[in-house]
């Protein structure tokens, strides 16, 4: 019996919710008297690879077929699988997104396992297998009971904290074959941000809603973004109106977001947003109507208008620095 | 074309969620029922691809006899055919088998679901009936052309997206802005009162997983409210300590 984590790379580097996935894994392990093994697909840099071990992996496999640097659904869950098999795992772990989800989903059929998703804490194992998971959006909790001998677990993110004392180990490189059968869906390209810190793995998220008035106004966000390492959001309007890119609208028809730290400024706080940004540690609202429903869900507050807080909050910041 | 569109009976998406029978229920009182939204945003594109390319549409849902009102409003917005599985939507694999073992044999040429239901919120059941029909399945699509028997699909991945080609059948989980969602028009709603709803046995299957409880999050404490940016920050830095 083990567990193996299935790690999700972007742009060559180890996603940080694939380190928290190791480290819940670690966790479980522990309950479980088990060893964690890991496993990545395509391009990897190397240097990524100290922090896997470090964050708690006991082996580290890596399949660099250079047809799975993107995410090709079908090649991945095949690959899964067979390292599944091999490694005699009984359970995997993966960071919940939109590539783990769609990969796990196969992997359920294929390994005739349980599958819980939206994960957000270790198993209660005194009876049987059950684990915690956030439905509805956020607004509850599910106590889920797994009765199927194989398990996967996809984890919510900024649920579990990446460990760091775990030991640096070295990577076995593994040679599977994948059939051609599995790349009938052809990824013929992609637009991406570069550089850009990916929304649903940030720490810090910086939104703007339609209050903000047209496109042009967004500079100010993107510096307070960029004084705090942040992610762009906004709301769904935003998007609809064309004024920002759709994978920056949070909420519930959009993207989950669960930083430590979410601002949102002029955004009125619809049921619907605060659907995406319930799971955050804290949130600041910016908003310049004292009965906007977003003060209700949020820690800490400003009254004001934006065109005149951002800036300074802004300067505030970098004088810290 | 053939067009199946799988589509949930949630809760409305402004709806206060709690629970019943020592937390081990829905309380339904008071609570209006839809169709998912993504659901939804996947029945729209139905529409459209049908209005396209000729076909039929059918849509079915896994559910009780409380889920046929929404079964009707898909119909309205404009399914030829709807068909409900009789059966309590056990978890994501128990559905999965049901949708695979409804559409085995009906050579539909696209079925569409959406990116993830809004109650469970598990993305996964394209991903199951893919596994379980050996077809591709793509989820989550925001855009999606037919085009001489392949589809041409934007799928979103973190910070962008990504173009897909592949050929038909396939299954896609949807999401916005694949559509603009289609409210029923006086004719629709008309029309589908005599449009066929069949009632079909499910077949038998376990499932896997089981809710226990459901439990509601703890209620926020109520917001501090400051004048200006220097007592934010300190807050931030003192209170919250993530500066
Ligand atoms: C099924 C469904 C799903 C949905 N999904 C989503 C979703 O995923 N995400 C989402 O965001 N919405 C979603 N919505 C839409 C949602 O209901 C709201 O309409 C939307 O969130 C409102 O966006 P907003 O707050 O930016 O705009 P508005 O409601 O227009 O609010 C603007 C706010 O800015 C404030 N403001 C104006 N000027 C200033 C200023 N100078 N300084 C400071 N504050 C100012 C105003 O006081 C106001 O509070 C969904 C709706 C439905 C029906
Ligand atoms: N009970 C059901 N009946 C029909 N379709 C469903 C049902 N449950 C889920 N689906 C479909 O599967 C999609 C993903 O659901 P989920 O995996 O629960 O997030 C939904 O958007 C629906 O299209």
């Amino acid at each position: 019996m083990s567990i193996l984590v299935y790690i999700e790379q972007d742009q060559g580097k180890i996603k940080s919710s694939s380190l928290e996935a190791v480290s819940y894994a670690a966790g479980l392990a522990q309950l479980q008297g088990v060893k964690v093994n890991v496993i990545g697909l395509g391009s990897i840099a190397s240097d990524g690879w100290d922090q896997v071990g470090l964050a708690g992996a006991n082996a580290i496999f890596h399949l660099e077929d250079k047809r799975l640097d993107q995410g090709v659904i079908q090649a991945h869950a095949d690959a899964i699988a067979q390292v599944f098999d091999k490694v005699g795992a009984s359970i995997l772990v993966l960071a919940k997104s939109s590539l783990g989800d769609a990969v796990a989903a196969r992997l359920a059929i294929k390994l005739d396992a349980g599958l819980v998703s939206n994960v957000v804490g270790l198993p209660d194992l005194s009876n049987g297998f059950v684990v915690r998971r956030s439905i509805f959006t956020g607004k509850a909790f599910a106590e889920t009971a797994i009765s199927a001998d194989k398990k996967i677990l996809a984890v919510k993110k900024n649920i579990y904290p990446i460990k760091t004392d775990g030991e640096v180990i070295k990577v076995e490189s593994l040679d599977l074959t994948i059939s051609d059968e599995n790349f009938v869906a052809k990824i013929t390209g992609a637009e991406k941000a570069e550089g850009e810190i990916l929304l649903p793995e940030a720490d810090v998220v910086v939104s703007g809603g339609r209050g903000l008035k047209g496109p042009e106004n967004w500079g100010m966000i993107e510096e307070l973004a960029d004084s705090l390492h942040a992610a762009k959001g906004c709301s769904k309007p935003v998007s609809d109106l064309g004024w920002r890119p759709h994978h920056e609208h949070v909420g519930q028809t959009g993207v989950k977001v669960a930083p430590t730290l979410y601002i949102a400024i002029a955004i009125s706080g619809a049921i619907q947003h605060l659907a995406g940004v319930n799971a955050s540690k804290y949130i600041v609202v910016i908003n310049n109507d004292p009965d906007a429903p977003f003060f209700k869900a949020a820690d800490y507050g400003i009254v004001g208008d934006a065109f005149d807080v951002v800036p300074k909050l802004t300067q505030a910041i970098k004088a810290l620095k | 074309m053939k067009i199946l569109v799988c589509i949930t009976h949630v809760p409305d998406t402004t709806s206060k969620i709690q629970f019943t029978d020592n937390n081990t229920k829905l309380d339904k009182n008071g609570v209006q029922f839809i169709i998912g939204p993504y659901d939804d945003y996947a029945l729209a594109r139905a529409v459209e691809l049908k209005a396209e390319n000729n076909g039929s549409i059918t849509v079915l849902n896994v559910g009780e006899a409380e889920t046929e009102p929404t079964l009707r409003k898909a119909l309205a917005i404009g399914a030829d055919e709807a068909v409900r599985i009789n059966a309590f939507p056990k978890d994501a694999h128990f559905v999965a088998k049901q949708i695979a073992a409804f559409s085995k044999d009906n050579g539909y040429d696209l079925i569409l679901m959406g990116r993830e239901s809004i109650d469970f919120n598990g993305g996964m059941v394209h991903g199951m009936v893919g596994e379980l029909l050996g077809m591709p399945s793509i989820s989550p699509v925001m855009k999606l052309e037919i085009e001489g028997g392949k589809g041409k699909l934007s799928r979103e991945i973190e910070g962008g997206k990504e173009f897909i080609e592949v050929d038909l059948p396939f299954v896609a989980g949807c999401q916005e802005p694949i559509a603009e969602w289609k409210i029923p028009n006086m004719r629709g709603i008309m029309s589908a009162r005599t449009k066929p709803l069949t009632v079909k046995d499910p077949v038998e299957d376990s499932a896997p997983t089981a809710v226990k409880s459901y439990e509601l999050p703890p209620a926020k404490g109520a917001v501090k409210l400051v004048d200006n940016v220097d007592q934010l920050v300190d807050l931030l830095k003192n209170d919250a300590k993530i500066l």
